[in-house]
């Protein structure tokens, strides 16, 4: 377990961002277990990356954060997707798609 | 829209810093708060959630810094702590940013001065379209160059095909008159072409025309824009308007533009066409068309060079042709020289500019210098902070950012005052500038030069401040940390030690121009200029109005009504309460008189008929030579008894009388000066020799005669008066004495003899003073170098130095090896010095007065100046080093 690589694929982390707040409003720690619950723990969050990620997607316009109260009734930051950040996850998605399927194309035709 | 929300966003996290700052950490606490949370749901503890939280995210702190510094505004407040941090460090080291920022000011600002003004001088192009196709033309005269005849100029003008348009110029001084007091303005008489050979039309009415530039065509007059609103406050109707100069009256046809500078006379404020008779001009030689006294200016067709043109006249003057004659003093034969407008203006001042600006970058260089030295030691000093830095995790690109900040916050300074220094500068050379400089209106600071002084100073303070950092990072830390607390000598010190001896030759090379240009003024000041010039008041009267002409009826009769108006205005004069003596002359010596005009030709009675002397004539009233104090070797001077009708007397200069009569008595013998129509003059009395044009010029021969005998009265006289008391506290009432006889004429100049004397030195002063400034300035920052390293080197041998004073040297040995240690790099640095001054020094042999380059005394003095301040500069050093406590240092360690 511990020597399998666990880091988001490079570049890949706003599209997993935007993804799981498609579903739902969340804050930091929520995506970040969403994240790995969702891909059963392949992935490992780093909350450095993830919280300044979180600045940067909210920068470009494609979240807005307000702090809320948790199911827990503690105060959390939570994050959510606008609707340019929605059009921005289709454009991620298409593109993701498009270079993930060329690459499983070359490496069956290496097999 | 995203670079919008990058913006807000940003501000938003700079104005409200520490908002941000809570927030980001609250959002990160949260987030570790929940990791936990999640831990005990999973059925850990507390504690074990706790700790597998902190091995699963890290770091808090870590992550936290992550989130806070992100965004552009987390570098803005990198900078300002760098910024606040620099201004910190420079406040605690006073001594060194005090030094530093004000060689770096006066580095700058001199330099950036220096440039401003000669820039317009030498390299700017002039305000002219096409300025460089604008040629003055001389004919060349003994090796000099010379002004040409009105007959030499249509000749050129007719034949040349070089040029598209020429014209001539010479200066035009009329009296205006229907004022409150009359006054003098300054123009020149002009071809109607003057205006399209330098390109510039007049704003307001029109340019000459050919049709007005005939003998006795209309009288017209363009203005200057100063004069136009001086004298009409600008009115835009002015065009038509008479304006009375010489008592005729002038029609103003045109206005110049504001911008408009005469660089062939920057003082002049109206230009006229100069109606030249040329009637007679090819039989009658006797006549103003074929004196030798014109300027003569053109324009270059498109596409000729100067060295084609020069060409072209050179062939005209080779060959003349018939229908254009020559008389033997407008022959051409010694050739004609072409130069360009502006290398032309800049002529009479180019050396003396160019010493100025060697001097300057002496100074600039040795500013430099000192930049590098005092970066250098300020490291140095440094090692031990770098290594203790980044010891705690400082990363070599902060450290080096750090360092860049205060090297530029230095420069900022420095730059700022150097700013003030050379806007200070500027306006005081404008203030010291020699009358004669041309464009002096067009000085102003110049911001390319500025920069440029700026920029390279900056630069070198940058990188010599982080050199050493990169070293320091780069090595291992331990040794660096050990080093700072061992003080040994420092890797840079040969460095150091090359800086001061390049600085010491540097300061000796612009010490060496200061000294030779003192002791060559030195010189000059000492030297007799013939005559008393204490006490000494002159006015120079011009004489002006149709009364003075000669009617065709009476000739003569114009001529005499100026005598008696200049004896009743001297008898006038003599009234005057305070006065010991009083006369005139027409020309007066040390003062701007153009001398040439007064220059003749004398002719003594059985000389060869082709040869002849030229003097200066000076027609003078009886008591010339004892008001100004002029000895009377022998004879008698001019008296009341030398009038109209008595024998033409004269009096001749001592070196004339002998160079003429070796051996012999002159007196009673005859000469004609000038036309050898007249009778002859007897020679009366010899008097001892005067300085005309300068106290460096020698010309000493010359002829007085009196002005009742003249073959034309002259129609401009100075008055000179010996006072008793203050000479300039006495011009009111000596005008008020001259306007009592006739009101209407101008007192076109009243100035003591002490203040013709000061403008007739004032370029050399101008430079003098200049030199001597940067002189001061090199020999401070040398002087700053030498203690600077010394003091250093001192700290750093402070263990060496307690060793030898337990081992028992003495205070005074101690003393003598810092003291040998300093005067060894002044002695190295002297030596150098003189082997690169004996190079400059001959480019200021043209600036000097009756000394060598190689004067001795100047060089010696020199030497022992430099050498004496830099003993003063190792003093301290070596005083300090005798002050070292040997128990307390060897304990130290």
């Amino acid at each position: 377990m511990s020597d399998s690589n666990t880091d988001v694929i490079q570049g890949t982390l706003d599209m997993l961002i935007l993804k799981t707040l498609s579903l739902e409003p969340l804050h930091g720690f929520g995506i970040a277990r969403r994240v790995e619950q969702i891909s059963r723990d392949v992935f490992k969050v780093n909350p450095g990356s993830l919280l300044t990620a979180l600045q940067r997607l909210e920068r470009a316009g494609w979240l807005d954060s307000e702090w809320r109260q948790t199911e827990n009734a503690r105060r959390a930051k939570f994050y959510r997707l606008t609707r340019s950040g929605k059009k921005q996850l289709e454009i991620e998605t298409a593109d993701w798609t498009r270079r993930s399927s060329a690459i499983a194309r070359l490496l069956r035709q290496e097999g | 829209m995203s670079l919008w929300r990058q913006l807000t966003y940003g501000f938003h996290k700079l104005v409200h810093h520490r908002a941000a700052d809570d927030e980001a950490a609250d959002e990160v606490r949260q987030y570790f708060e929940d990791a936990i949370a999640a831990g005990e749901a999973r059925g850990l503890s507390t504690e074990a959630a706790k700790r597998a939280a902190r091995l699963e995210l890290g770091n808090m702190t870590v992550v936290r810094e992550e989130v806070r510094t992100y965004g552009w505004e987390s570098t803005v407040r990198t900078i300002g702590s760098d910024l606040r941090y620099a201004a910190r460090q420079l406040r605690s080291h006073l001594g060194f940013t005090v030094v530093s920022a004000l060689t770096l000011a006066l580095g700058i600002g001199a330099s950036t001065a220096i440039f401003s003004a000669v820039d317009p001088i030498l390299f700017e192009p002039l305000p002219y379209p096409h300025a460089n196709r604008i040629m003055t033309v001389w004919t060349s005269g003994q090796g000099a160059r010379s002004e040409l005849s009105f007959g030499n100029f249509q000749e050129l003008a007719r034949r040349s095909h070089s040029f598209e348009s020429m014209t001539i110029f010479e200066p035009w001084q009329p009296a205006m008159t229907g004022g409150a007091e009359p006054e003098r303005l300054d123009g020149q008489a002009v071809s109607a072409s003057f205006l399209q050979v330098l390109g510039i039309a007049p704003a307001l009415g029109r340019d000459f025309q050919p049709s007005e530039d005939v003998f006795g065509g209309p009288k017209v007059v363009i203005v200057s824009n100063r004069l136009w609103q001086r004298l009409f406050r600008g009115d835009r109707n002015v065009l038509g308007r008479p304006i009375k100069l010489d008592g005729d009256n002038f029609v103003i046809i045109g206005v110049m533009p504001r911008s408009f500078d005469d660089v062939l006379s920057s003082s002049a404020d109206l230009w006229t066409p100069a109606q030249y008779d040329t009637r007679q001009i090819e039989k009658d030689f006797a006549t103003p068309a074929w004196g030798n006294h014109l300027r003569v200016a053109g324009r270059l067709r498109p596409g000729v060079t100067r060295a084609q043109a020069t060409e072209d006249l050179a062939q005209i003057a080779r060959t003349p042709w018939p229908e254009f004659a020559r008389p033997r003093w407008a022959s051409m034969r010694r050739g004609l020289i072409v130069d360009s407008l502006q290398d032309d203006i800049a002529h009479a001042v180019k050396p003396a500019l160019l010493a100025v600006l060697g001097a300057v970058l002496l100074v600039l260089a040795i500013a430099c210098v000192n930049v590098v030295n005092l970066m250098l030691a300020r490291s140095e000093q440094r090692r031990g902070e770098f290594a203790v830095r980044a010891a705690l995790g400082a990363s070599r690109v902060r450290i080096i950012r750090q360092l860049i900040t205060e090297s530029l916050l230095l420069a900022a300074l420095g730059g700022t005052l150097g700013l003030g220094v050379a806007v200070a500068g500027v306006r005081a050379l404008v203030a010291l500038s020699p009358p004669g400089l041309p464009r002096v209106d067009a000085i102003t600071v110049d911001s390319l030069a500025f920069a440029f002084a700026f920029g390279i100073t900056t630069l070198i303070g940058v990188l010599t401040g982080v050199i050493p950092a990169l070293h320091v990072s780069r090595e291992d830390v331990q040794p660096a940390l050990q080093q700072s607390s061992r003080r040994t000598a420092g890797g840079h010190a040969w460095t150091r030690r090359a800086l001061v001896v390049t600085e010491v030759a540097l300061a000796l090379v612009l010490l060496v121009g200061a000294g030779l240009l003192l002791r060559s003024m030195r010189r000059l000041l000492g030297v007799d200029p013939g005559f008393n010039t204490a006490h000494l008041l002159t006015l120079q009267v011009q004489t002006s109005g149709h009364q003075f002409d000669d009617p065709p009826s009476a000739p003569g009769a114009g001529e005499n009504i100026r005598r008696r108006f200049f004896r009743q205005a001297l008898e006038a004069v003599r009234k005057v309460p305070g006065i010991e003596q009083a006369a005139f002359t027409s020309l007066l010596p040390l003062s701007d008189d153009p001398s040439w005009v007064s220059t003749y030709g004398a002719h003594f009675e059985n000389d060869d008929p082709q040869s002849g002397h030229n003097v200066f004539r000076y027609a003078v009233s009886p008591g010339y030579c004892q008001a100004m104090g002029i000895p009377l070797i022998s004879g008698r001077c001019i008296d009341e008894h030398d009038t109209a009708t008595a024998l033409p007397a004269a009096l001749l200069s001592e070196s004339l009388a002998r160079s003429q009569f070796p051996g012999q008595n002159p007196i009673g013998k005859r000469l004609h000066v000038g036309p050898w129509n007249r009778p002859w003059y007897i020679v009366v009395g010899v008097v001892g020799d005067v300085k005309q044009t300068s106290l460096a010029i020698d010309e000493p021969d010359a002829a007085y005669l009196s002005t009742e005998q003249t073959w034309f009265a002259d129609d401009t006289l100075s008055f000179v008066i010996r006072t008793r008391g203050d000479a300039a506290a006495l011009a009111p009432a000596i005008k008020n004495a001259i306007w009592s006889v006739d009101r209407n004429q101008p007192v076109v100049r009243a100035a003591t003899m002490d203040t013709l004397l000061a403008v007739t030195n004032a370029q050399r002063t101008f430079v003098l003073i200049l030199f001597e400034a940067f002189g001061i300035v090199a020999l401070a920052l040398a002087a700053v170098g030498i203690y600077g390293v010394l003091a250093g080197s001192v700290v750093e041998r402070t263990r060496e130095i307690g060793v030898r004073a337990a081992l028992g040297a003495s205070r005074g040995n101690i003393l003598t090896l810092i003291l040998r240690d300093g005067m060894r790099l002044t002695a190295f640095g002297i030596l150098v010095g003189i082997c690169a001054a004996l190079f400059a020094s001959r480019a200021l042999a043209t600036l000097l007065y009756g000394i060598s380059y190689l004067d001795a005394s100047a060089w010696l003095g020199v030497i022992a100046l430099l050498t004496a301040v830099a003993g003063l500069a190792c003093w301290t050093p070596a005083w300090r080093a005798t002050r070292v406590d040997p128990s307390v240092t060897l304990r130290a360690e």
